[in-house]
Formats: structure tokens, sequence, C-alpha cells
């Protein structure tokens, strides 16, 4: 994390620490990230802040061989689609989970890691990635 | 009175064996491992810290009390490895646990005791009148340890980390409280200057006048407190540097192997540090029932002990982990010294 992007970070702390997304009353749908308007219901509908559930699976995935910047060190890694136990979507890398056991339809649940800390001198950025459970 | 009303462990995943470490530095591995007592240690992945482990104990720790976040009036870390060296661990973990923004948090450092410094602080203030909104205060102690490569600490320094929060509802206390006590003195045994990547500690020094005089004076004065000898309690806990010392301070006061077996965690993920005392003692409380009695001292370099002496309610029994601190253990993958330099960035390139 670079300290120029730190405001617009700081503002997503809590997406990026606890899922905070938001859910339409009108039309009983979970957004991830939090959406200003429904594009459902527009200006009928009301959204209120709510977190997402911790738990989901697998939709898709992928390998990482090449990875961007701040992200050499860690490849090979998996990233994944993520559908929520609420059916929001998401994407994330998924750690800790034995190679085998990468694959669609797989049980995940939410971890709290270090996302990116490439500057020894600069903030560190934290939030969610997801690993593989029985 | 104020008590433990939830406490939660996380242990990395990875494990580095003592003999794969003296493999590297030409040392006997079965030898070393059999006189420190420990067979592996616990090391955190390339993207944790001792701010991810606090989180994830913390989380663990509000979901079996059952309260929401932002119930927490104090939030405590104690480490030696705080990410930062100037910005708090604490908001982070209390951000991450949503518990901001009302709420005071610090982060303490005491060598391995701060967490258990923490917990003795959270127990105040929730007894406190002043301040009268604060209902719940919770203490972690987490480290990703650090030896310098080829010292001897690097066969035993590990990474895990464990939370206890305090309350004072009777119906709510899984753990009552029944005293505590400290033993405090100016003890250079172990230290690490500023800008020091790596910690120092005064060879066996550490041992008769830093380590065993300070938990034996924190667990005689506490016992002499509440009218209790060794033969009262269930368990004992104490700080676990390695293997051994643990079992030789227990016989210098009079415990059995029996009481401290349960609390041994050393010999499995290594010493982590201020989370030691407080993983061996949630080991403990999976085992613990109604009217049992346990000893914990934990110690921390520089040097002092902070001694409690706990007795199980039933609603222990009631709220028992899913998960056995002794089940964590074997969630593991070993990883070899190559890796082990990349997850815990000992090149300089990292
Ligand atoms: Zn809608």
């Amino acid at each position: 994390m670079t300290d120029g992007a730190l405001p617009l970070i700081w503002r997503k702390f809590g997406e990026r620490y606890d899922l905070d997304g938001n859910f339409c009353e009108t039309c009983k749908t979970a957004y991830f990230p939090a959406r200003t308007v429904c594009p459902k219901c527009r200006r009928k509908g009301k959204l209120v802040a709510q977190k997402m559930p911790k738990n989901g699976k697998i939709v898709s995935f992928t390998e990482v061989f090449s990875g961007p910047a701040g992200f050499e060190n860690e490849v090979p890694y998996f990233i994944a689609i993520i559908e929520l136990e609420n059916k929001t979507k998401l994407l994330s890398q998924i750690v800790d989970s034995e190679k085998e056991k990468v694959k669609i339809g797989a049980k995940v649940e939410k971890v709290f890691r270090k996302i990116s800390d490439i500057d020894p001198e600069g903030p560190i950025a934290y939030g969610y990635k997801f690993k593989i459970v029985e | 009175m104020a008590g433990i009303i939830g406490y939660g462990v996380y242990i990395p995943k990875n494990r580095i064996t003592v003999e794969e470490i003296a493999r590297v530095w030409k040392k006997n591995g079965k030898a070393i491992s059999k006189g420190l007592n420990v067979r592996e240690k616990a090391v955190a992945a390339y993207d944790e810290d001792a701010c991810t482990i606090a989180v994830e104990a913390a989380r663990i720790a509000v979901k079996q009390a059952g309260i929401e976040g932002k119930q927490l009036g104090a939030v405590y870390v104690g480490s030696e490895s705080h990410p930062y060296a100037v910005k708090p661990t604490a908001s982070i973990v209390a951000d991450a646990i949503g518990a901001s923004p009302e709420l005071t948090a610090a982060d303490l450092e005491f060598a391995c005791k701060a967490g258990t410094a923490g917990m003795q602080m959270c127990m105040a203030l929730v007894d406190s009148p002043i301040p009268a909104w604060l209902e719940y205060g919770m203490s972690i102690g987490a480290d990703t340890a650090q030896g310098r490569p080829n010292d001897a600490l690097e066969f035993t320094a590990g990474s895990g980390g464990a939370a206890y929060i305090m309350g004072k509802k009777k119906e709510e206390i899984l753990i009552d409280i029944l005293d505590t006590y400290s033993y405090t003195t100016d003890t250079p045994d172990f230290w690490r200057r500023q800008h020091a990547e790596f910690p120092r500690h005064a060879g066996r020094f550490t041992g008769e006048p830093a380590y065993f005089k300070h938990v034996i004076g924190a667990a005689k004065g506490v016992m002499k407190r509440v009218k209790m000898e060794p033969k009262d309690f269930d368990y004992a806990v104490f700080h676990q540097p390695n293997g051994k010392f643990p079992i030789r301070v227990a016989k210098m006061l009079g415990f059995s192997m029996e009481q401290i077996e349960q609390g041994l965690t050393t010999p499995h993920i290594g010493n982590t540090y201020s989370g030691s005392m407080m993983i061996g003692l949630a080991s403990v409380l999976d085992k613990a029932k109604k009217g049992e009695k346990i000893l914990g001292v934990s110690y921390g370099s520089g040097a002092g002990s902070d001694a409690f002496v706990l007795e199980a309610t039933e609603n222990i029994e009631k709220k028992r982990h899913k998960k056995s601190v002794f089940e964590m253990f074997e969630e593991k993958e070993y990883i070899d010294y190559a890796e082990y330099v990349k997850c815990r960035k000992k090149l300089k390139s990292l």
C-alpha cells in the first residue's frame, strides 16, 4: 500500500476487515461491496448496512503464477470467485489450503490476513482472504 | 467479580521441526529436541503477523462469549512482535472485530507476559465503577517470535496467540478468577533494542535468577493469598519458554506431571511468547469441569510473572469449544528451513 492510496483504502476498512456490505429491504438483496443505490429498485430501494456471512463456496478459481507488483513472493497462489451464503460474490485469495482441495464447490471460510506489505516503512494493508474448510 | 466469559486460540498452520533447523546448522537435532522437550514450532505464514493472529483469536473469543464486538469496552494486545513500532495493533484488532469506536485500546509489551498484564487490566476495569459503561474487556497475547538464525532461541521461538474476554455477569462467567498476584523486578535476561531485528539473551542467566525466581515468586505469592497449596489444584499452567522449564518449575513448587500435562503446549508449537501461558490455559479449559481449580503463571523477561487462581464454573461445560487446542496442534503442514526463511522474512530482500 502506498501512502497516496491511504484515504481511499481507509474508507474501505469495514469492507476489507469484516465484509461490510449492504442489503436492500425492498427487494431483499444483499450487496457486496455496498451499493449507493439498489440497481433493481432504484429510488424505491431501501439500503441498510449489513455484514456479509463469513462462509461460502468456490464457484470459480485460477492459480496465479505471475502475480502483480507486491505479490511476486507469494506465487503460485490461488484466487477464487466465492459465493457467500447470502449469494453475494467476491474475489479473494485462497490461503492455508492444500492444492488438491481447491476446486469448484469447495467450502470456504473468511480469514484475516495481510493483503499488502511491500514498503518496510509504509503502512500495512490488512483484509479478508479465504481458506478451505472440511 | 470479573471472570472469563470467552476465550479463543489461533495457531498458524505451518510447522518446522527442531531437527530441520538443526540440520541447517549442522547440530544434533535429536539431542536438542530431547533436551528442550520441543518437537516442532508453529510458524506464521508469509501474510500473517501478530495482528492477524490476534484478530483470529479475538473473533473466536467473541463468538464463544456470545456478545457483539461493539460491546467490548477495552481491547489490549500484548506482544513483543507488534507489526508497527508506532501505530497500535489494538486499534486494528478492535476495528476488525467490530468493537470500534466506543472503547479504550492500547498495545502492551512485557516480553512474554504482556497478554496476562492486559487480563489484569481488564479485570480491574470491568470491576471498577469508572468507567461505568465498560462492561467487557478483552486482552490478547499474540506473537510471531523471532530467534536469530543459529541462536538457541531459534529452535523454540514460535507463532500463535490467545484472547480472553472478561465480564462480570455471573451467568456469563465460564471461569471465576479467585485472585491474581504479580512479582516484578528489573532483571536484564532478554531484550531487543529499537531497530534491532532479533532479541538478545543472557544465556544461562535466563534460568535461575529470571524464569524460576519470578514464576516461583508469583506462584507462591498467589497461593499464600488464597491459602491454597499445590495439592488443592486440579491443573497448573506455567509460561513455557521450552518444554523443560515448566516441568522443572512445577517440580520445584510441588506440582505433579498430571497437573501440568494438559497445559503443556510448547513441545507441539514452540514458545509462542505472549501467547504461551494463555494458550496453555485454553488447553486446560478444554478439559476443566465445574469446581476444578487452576493455577496459571505467566513470565515475561525483564522480568515479571502474573499469577492467577481460577475456578471453572458450570458454564464452561455448556460452552466448550468444538475444536480443542490439542486438535489445533494437528492441523498442520510441515515446511523446510528455506520456506521458513521466506515466511518469516529472514532474508534482507524480503
Ligand atoms: Zn432493491
